[in-house]
């Protein structure tokens, strides 16, 4: 191997990850983290356990995915496997959503909202809490080993420990009745899936909000590199504003010097204290400008707020700004104020279309009847001829009874002059137009149906088997289907 | 070409030593996880090796310490679903055959039973859906020539229909009227005229009319007056629109010349009592099963010794 010169400007193709220590701040942005925290987690963690009465025959969890019987409960709303349209939309909403957020504000999801930001944050408190803010941590990190820092690890990584457990122990609640679940999971009678999910969930929630952290936004995760491609020079993003920072005096002392009166004031207002680059959590520098390593966490801008502050010049050294306001404001014109930037066509655009879909799958659900009608016509034999000349054919019909209590439906042939029905467990004497049938609640009955017909008509004939739920006139379906019988000559 | 070899100068590294274009191709050393992998499985392959089947030999393989099999798997699946089946087989073995229907669980399994039976020993004549064809009856109608509730269609499938090895088999012969010269080809024109007549296939006719004299005669002894057939001998129905061998003018002709002689194997023979009762439950399922004569003295007695008899 050859050595390579240490003047050689060539990147290096690897770069060792080294350990980030974000200081504690304190700011609007911080506290607006604190709250998207708390109701973030919140929501996670109780969700599951908040019950929602549906009577007799349905679960009483107000949020379940019923995997094993294929039902899946949010509120007052049921979806069965065949609406999983539902499910689809609620995911077009949330990619037009995500559209929105980042052409209006940037990567606002990456910075307060994504899950790895919100445990990286909760471990990272965790770790101060432990072992105090950023300097001690490095001193702790630098000192060798000893009782003291062994104590200080183990209870650490113990309380991460504990963290992922719960996270991924929360997770498994809501695919099953979360009282119920709990108990088997302490008694150790839960089903081995359980237990595997939570031993999953833990791992990768301690790996990647424990050890890896930055790394899964910058190496790992594609969102930065989609969300990065869909800002414009409209997106609110964390800018530096290097007219006015530039060139940097050192120090608190210098910049007061340079404050006072008298003196020529050549210096920006950056006085390099470093702070919005020790407060980052993934270890970045914004003076250099946007970079794919920015979350815009906006935790620099408190940083920075508060030295400006502190050393009498305006705030916003650092401040969300969209590219074009840096360019008006670099000239010495009047940035456009934030709330007209967002209403631009293309928020509006993908503002429209996020409630257009979300009204529509609204009044889908409100429309939709909790009845349907499959039939599925024997296709071998097609058509058996009786004795009497008449033709018969045989359909699988299932009935779906989609509402939590039992119900009786009554199911009508529509066309078919001549034609009648009876049930399997009925004989021919009973054929009628109509049949009731009890259906359970919340489930499919599947009844094999005889439809009897003249044999004088068409090789094929279309009818159509309606259903009619008895105590709602509205709750109704059909299904199209047709009467076969023999060719003429046959 | 190793003379090309060269260190690259940003990495450090070998290059392999060709080039295509000006593109080299850098040596670098495998990455450790990939080797360890690589060995891991060479290990296991030598231990798999050991186990189980492996080498083909000029007769055979080797076998494999472990004594496994595809085939030998296979027939402990098969073991296992016959231990599993063998509560609900002994279930229907103890019930008899009218009450099976009365019980849901029986019912289903004897139902499912009979249906891959069937697939096994049926569809040849009858058809994959039971449908049959020109001379193999179709299941699904209602029409029976020995009749068409469970205990009777149990019967028929247990000793078959004029089976020469069997004394207890459904045994009827309808004579050649025309090739034993009992009728003239004029006759037996004329019967079938009636015949088509009485099934309502053709208008009223001189010749229907001589018919009706010549069926008197000859074949209302089996077939009924008004041609209603007779389940005790299998004569059918001649009054239906249901024809095992045509209804048209010529099948009929050549019916009455030459008779018919549909034969059906003793499955009881064949076949274990279960697996019987299985098959008349299923093709009395099929849509054109009849209610027993009397549900509430139904003939248990009957059946057990036709099953009884079956089995000697």
């Amino acid at each position: 191997m050859s050595k390579i010169d240490s003047t050689d400007p060539a990147p290096a193709l690897f770069e060792a990850r080294h350990k980030v220590f974000p200081k504690a701040v304190d700011g609007t942005y911080r506290r607006l983290k604190w709250a998207v925290m708390i109701v973030a987690l919140g929501i996670y963690y109780a969700t599951p356990w908040i019950r929602w009465d549906r009577g007799t025959y349905a679960p009483d969890q107000a949020v379940l995915v019923d995997i094993a019987h294929r039902r899946f409960y949010m509120f007052s709303i049921e979806i069965w496997p065949h609406e999983f349209y539902y499910v689809a939309g609620l995911l077009i909403m949330a990619g037009i959503g995500l559209f929105l957020v980042t052409s209006a504000v940037g990567r606002a999801w990456c910075g307060y909202a994504c899950h790895q930001t919100v445990w990286t944050d909760l471990f990272v408190h965790v770790e101060r809490f432990i072992d105090g803010d950023r300097n001690a941590q490095i001193k702790l990190q630098r000192a060798p080993w000893g009782p003291g820092k062994l104590a200080r690890r183990v209870l650490k990584h113990a309380i991460w420990l504990t963290i992922s457990i719960l996270t991924g122990g929360a997770w498994i609640f809501y695919f099953a009745d979360a009282p119920g679940l709990l108990r088997d999971l302490l008694h150790g009678s839960a089903p081995v899936v359980a237990y595997a999910t939570i031993g999953v969930l833990t791992a990768t929630t301690y790996i990647f909000g424990g050890l890896l952290r930055e790394q899964v936004c910058i190496y790992m995760c594609p969102w930065p590199r989609i969300q990065t491609a869909m800002t414009d020079e409209k997106s609110l993003i964390v800018t530096y504003k290097h007219w006015r920072g530039e060139p940097r005096t050192h120090g608190l002392k210098k910049a007061s010097e340079e404050a006072a009166p008298g003196s020529e004031a050549k210096f920006g207002d950056c006085i390099d204290c470093l702070q919005c680059v020790q407060v980052c959590p993934t270890d970045i520098d914004i003076r250099q400008g946007p970079q794919i390593g920015c979350i815009t966490c906006a935790l620099c801008i408190d940083a920075c707020d508060r030295v400006m502050g502190q050393i009498g010049r305006p705030r916003g050294l650092i401040d969300y700004a969209t590219e074009i306001d840096c360019e008006l404001e670099m000239r010495g014109e009047q940035p456009v104020p934030v709330i007209k930037r967002l209403l631009r066509p293309r928020t509006l655009i993908y503002f429209g279309l996020w409630c257009a879909i979300g009204l529509a799958m609204l009044f889908a659900l409100g429309t939709r009847t909790r009845v349907d009608i499959a039939a599925n016509a024997d296709r071998n034999p097609v058509f058996v001829r009786l004795s009497d000349g008449s033709i018969r054919n045989a359909y699988l019909v299932k009935l779906r009874n989609m509402q939590s209590r039992p119900r009786t439906m009554t199911i009508t042939l529509e066309g078919l002059p001549g034609g009648a029905m009876w049930q399997e467990s009925e004989t021919r004497a009973q054929a009628a137009r109509s049949l009731r049938l009890d259906v359970p609640a919340d489930q499919v009955l599947k009844e094999r149906i005889y439809v009897v017909a003249p044999a004088q008509g068409p090789a094929r004939e279309d009818f159509v088997f309606a259903v009619q739920a008895g105590d709602s006139a509205k709750e109704k379906a059909q299904d199209d289907e047709s009467f076969v019988r023999p060719e003429v000559g046959q | 070409m190793a003379d090309k070899k060269r260190i690259d100068e940003v990495t450090g590294v070998s290059t392999a030593g060709h080039e295509w274009d000006g593109i080299e191709e850098l040596d670098n050393p495998m990455p450790r996880w990939w080797l360890w992998a690589f060995y891991a499985s060479i290990a296991w392959g030598v231990v798999y090796v050991v186990l189980f089947p492996a080498w083909p030999l000029v007769h055979g393989a080797t076998q494999g310490v472990l004594g496994w099999s595809s085939h030998g798997q296979f027939e402990k699946e098969l073991a296992a679903d016959q231990l599993k089946k063998a509560p609900i087989r002994a279930a229907i073995d103890r019930t008899p055959i009218e009450q099976i229907p009365d019980n849901p669980a029986l019912f289903e399994a004897a139902v499912e039973g009979g249906r891959s039976a069937f697939k096994v020993h049926c569809v040849q004549c009858h058809g994959s859906g039971a449908a049959g064809g020109k001379g193999y009856p179709n299941l699904n109608d209602d029409d029976w020539l020995w009749g068409g509730n469970i205990a009777e269609i149990h019967y028929t499938i247990a000793h078959g229909v004029r089976n020469p090895d069997h004394d207890k088999t459904r045994l009827s012969q309808m004579p050649a009227f025309g090739r034993d010269g009992i009728l003239q080809p004029e006759e037996v024109s004329d019967v079938v005229s009636y015949v088509r007549l009485i099934s309502k296939q053709e208008q009223a006719s001189p010749s229907a009319q001589r018919g009706a004299k010549i069926f008197a005669d000859n074949c209302a002894v089996c077939h009924g007056t008004r041609g209603e057939g007779n389940r005790q001998f299998g004569a059918p129905k001649l009054s239906d629109a249901i024809w095992l061998y045509g209804g048209d003018r010529d099948a009929l002709t050549a019916s009455v010349t030459n008779a018919r002689y549909g034969v059906m194997p003793a499955w009881g023979a064949r076949l274990d009592p279960v697996t019987i009762k299985m098959l008349a439950t299923y093709v009395h399922a099929l849509g054109g099963g009849e209610a027993l004569p009397d549900k509430a003295t139904a003939r248990p007695a009957a059946a057990g010794k036709a099953t009884q008899d079956v089995k000697d």
